[in-house]
């Protein structure tokens, strides 16, 4: 009797919840952070505050974990199948736009006028995405350390030149503290390559593609300006002040356990390395000639092309890009804010608070990767040229083929629509 | 009398049916695919039309050319030597970029190189990271065949015996084939780990010290040893089980006449044991070929084919196109190449090991 009574109130309940449903159009929508609590709190609050706000649309979550989601979108795609609404991580997005998977936002840009770079994702002069945040790096370390060390505290304005960065770490490495100088990053193989170190190659003034054209990589990634970064590079490994294989557990707590002096790391680590040293201090990232240069552009949301209802998805994505939200997303993810005015509002990022020198440091030094279809696969080049590199191979041989593989790449391509 | 088969086999058929229809949809209709675009440039993603581009993915990834060097000598014709003492050679990049002179090899890289005398032979590939993958999984193949049949049967031999508490031995021999190879191979990861891994402690202790310690997956020369090593650990146990039931299915019999014969341990191995495993030998013998052949998930957790390439494998570098690097095409052909190995050397297998009349 009992079981019948939850099963009628269950029924009655669902009734009730299509009746009330369908004078809404549902949305599908498609998230890459399952398994993460915090960002799904903030997206679900979103969600809710969105289909309550007006009459016309309902919004319907479907998370993937992050690792199968890119898989998960292309299996989608091929089989005809995308929601309304995915997201997209930022240098994937035009891959997706020139395959026909997304549909240019229907969102004014006055209304982006104020975000930062980075989550604007353009392709083919239209917006196709738009992120709710940023991500940063810099070089993590202890102000003791540089006072040991007798080092010049680096500033956005005056960051270190090549001189005094190859010194620092020389520095590091004679005082015998550390078991390495530097952390680059080693054991976070995949994106975090590109996402890291294309950005030093920039600063060096070569590049994963020639972005004039997006035609060639000839000139940009074997260039004189890519073969002084590649013997760089390669020095950091056989000087001993990095090492080219990495434990994971080393990459997380490497730095707290005092192995290393310097830690090329992400802003969404640094309420960690703050709470393991009182004195730790985040330095802009090192100006190796062509100006000091950091990734950017993290996980944005767009709207698909097979989309029946892109208005609604764009309202929704409009709804979303509220300073509330992105304010909530920052704090709790700890990823910054696209916005100056939801940056005032977190913790982290206000005023003064920890960690608000992130956000002017993207501000500053933000470059985008590459913005052309072809990313996808000259990441992957670029990411093995690099380890192969790290572990000894020859510099310009292994930019030569990794040059050939991304020209032979784009032409296949028939040019990727550049 | 085609139909008078069909017919007579109609129970036959409708039993086989349900398997050769999930056989033919999954496995040989996507092999036929496969066959058909690895002669186009199919994309996983692209609104660019498929086009036939004929026989060029196999020339690319196969091709291959020599080019023989001599010393380079200065104006009086002494040959220069590098601060090592070894003589000094042309950089190949200047005959494989932009050389109208030598424009067939343009976009070629070295693969390796022997010395002739003075002079020194190159030899170029237009797909390095391929054909180094060819050879690595040849050297996989090769070592872990024999080793890993051979283990399997000791094993065999050990457990095949009535004795208390057997079963426990089976079982723990048995148990890293029942683990996922991807949990087995991350455990592994671990255990080769260049600072604080099981293994150099291990070693260390063993040798108190005098064994260095080394980073078995960050170094060339050990990465693709310590992944057969893992490789053969973790599938002993099936092969093993095969085995077993090949020794099982010996009659007893054989052994008490050998006995009685006053055949030694020896002898009635190699009399009654072998002869009578023989087809179970061929069996495993393909079973192990086949799936050595086939080695990824092990690369693809522990090493993603670095470092500098030891690890690369054929199979990894498929995926890795296909999907990876999306392009449909090549990773296709790889598979037909893959394909094509696998057949002719399971055949040799076979023809090798015929029934002799």
């Amino acid at each position: 009797m009992k079981h019948l009574t939850i099963a009628t109130g269950a029924l009655l309940a669902s009734v009730a919840f299509t009746t009330l449903a369908q004078a809404q159009t549902t949305l599908s929508m498609w998230y890459h952070g399952a398994g993460n609590e915090g960002e799904a709190t903030v997206l679900n609050q979103i969600i809710t505050d969105f289909n309550a706000s007006q009459g016309d649309w309902k919004v319907e979550l479907q998370s993937f974990p992050q690792a199968a989601y890119n898989d998960s979108v292309v299996a989608g795609a091929l089989a005809g199948n995308l929601p309304d609404i995915l997201d997209v991580d930022g240098p994937v997005m035009p891959n997706w736009a020139w395959a026909g998977y997304m549909q240019p936002l229907q969102i004014d840009e006055t209304k982006i006028a104020n975000f930062l770079p980075g989550p604007r994702g353009m392709w083919d002069g239209k917006l196709y995405s738009i992120g709710l945040w940023d991500a940063a790096v810099s070089i993590v370390t202890r102000q003791s350390t540089l006072d040991e060390l007798k080092l010049r505290t680096p500033t956005l304005d005056a960051p270190w030149t090549l001189e005094e960065f190859n010194g620092a770490l020389e520095a590091a490495k004679a005082s015998g503290k550390f078991e390495y100088a530097f952390d680059p990053g080693m054991a976070w193989t995949g994106e975090w390559y590109p996402y890291a170190f294309s950005p030093l190659l920039q600063s060096f003034g070569g590049d994963i593609v020639d972005r004039s054209t997006y035609k060639t990589a000839e000139g940009a990634l074997n260039g004189d300006a890519a073969m002084a970064f590649g013997a760089w590079w390669q020095g950091l490994f056989t000087n001993g002040y990095a090492q080219a294989t990495q434990d994971p557990a080393d990459r997380d707590n490497g730095f707290a356990a005092g192995k290393y002096a310097f830690s090329w790391n992400g802003n969404w680590a640094a309420l960690g390395a703050l709470t393991a040293f009182d004195d730790t201090v985040f330095l802009p990232a090192p100006d190796f000639g062509a100006g000091a240069k950091i990734g950017a552009a993290s996980w944005q949301f767009g709207v698909s092309a097979k989309s029946q209802h892109p208005n609604g998805a764009s309202a929704f994505i409009e709804f979303a890009l509220q300073d509330k939200y992105l304010a909530d997303f920052a704090n709790t993810t700890g990823l910054i804010p696209a916005t100056a005015s939801a940056a005032a509002m977190t913790d982290n990022y206000k005023e003064g608070g920890p960690l608000a020198v992130y956000y002017d440091m993207t501000n500053a030094n933000a470059l985008v990767r590459p913005v052309t279809p072809g990313y996808v696969v000259q990441a992957k080049v670029f990411e093995k040229a690099l380890a192969d590199i790290a572990n000894g191979a020859d510099v310009a041989a292994t930019l030569d083929a990794a040059t050939d593989e991304i020209n032979a790449d784009i032409e296949k391509n028939g040019g990727y629509g550049h | 009398m085609a139909s008078q088969f069909l017919k007579s086999n109609r129970t036959g058929w409708l039993m086989a049916g349900p398997a050769a229809f999930l056989i033919g949809m999954f496995i040989i209709l996507p092999f036929v695919f496969a066959i058909i675009l690895s002669f186009t440039n199919q994309r996983l993603i692209s609104p660019n039309p498929t086009e036939f581009t004929g026989l060029s993915n196999y020339r690319q990834l196969l091709s291959v050319a020599t080019l023989t060097l001599d010393p380079i000598k200065d104006a009086a014709g002494v040959m220069q030597k590098a601060a090592d003492g070894t003589l000094e050679y042309p950089a190949i990049r200047s005959f494989t970029r932009g050389n109208p002179d030598f424009a067939h090899l343009a976009g070629m890289r070295e693969w390796f190189s022997f010395g002739w005398g003075e002079s020194r032979t190159y030899v170029l590939a237009r797909d390095v990271v391929f054909l180094t993958a060819l050879v690595n999984t040849f050297i996989f193949v090769l070592v872990v065949a024999p080793v890993q049949g051979a283990l399997a049967l000791g094993l065999a031999l050990l457990i095949n015996q009535k004795m208390r508490g057997i079963n426990v031995f089976r079982t723990i021999y048995f148990m890293p084939v029942v683990v996922s190879i991807v949990v087995v191979s991350l455990l592994w990861r671990f255990i080769y780990d260049g600072d604080s891994g099981l293994l150099n402690n291990l070693l260390g202790a063993i040798s108190f010290g005098a064994i260095p310690r080394v980073d078995w997956l960050g170094n060339p020369n050990t990465a693709l040893g310590a992944i057969m090593a893992m490789s053969i650990w973790q599938a002993v146990g099936f092969h093993m089980v095969i085995w077993l039931s090949g020794l099982q299915t010996i009659s007893p019999t054989l052994y008490e006449a050998g006995a009685i014969e006053g055949a030694t341990k020896w002898q009635s191995f190699r009399y009654i044991t072998w002869p009578g495993l023989k087809n179970t030998a061929i069996l495993v013998l393909i079973v192990i070929t086949m799936q050595a052949f086939a080695v990824f998930a092990q690369i693809d957790v522990m090493t993603n084919g670095g470092p500098l390439d030891s690890t690369q494998t054929i199979v990894f570098q498929a995926i890795e196109r296909g999907y990876g690097k999306q392009d449909i095409s090549g990773g296709s052909t790889i598979s037909v190449i893959l394909f094509v190995l696998v057949l002719s050397i399971s055949l040799f297998q076979r023809w090798i090991t015929r029934e002799r009349p």
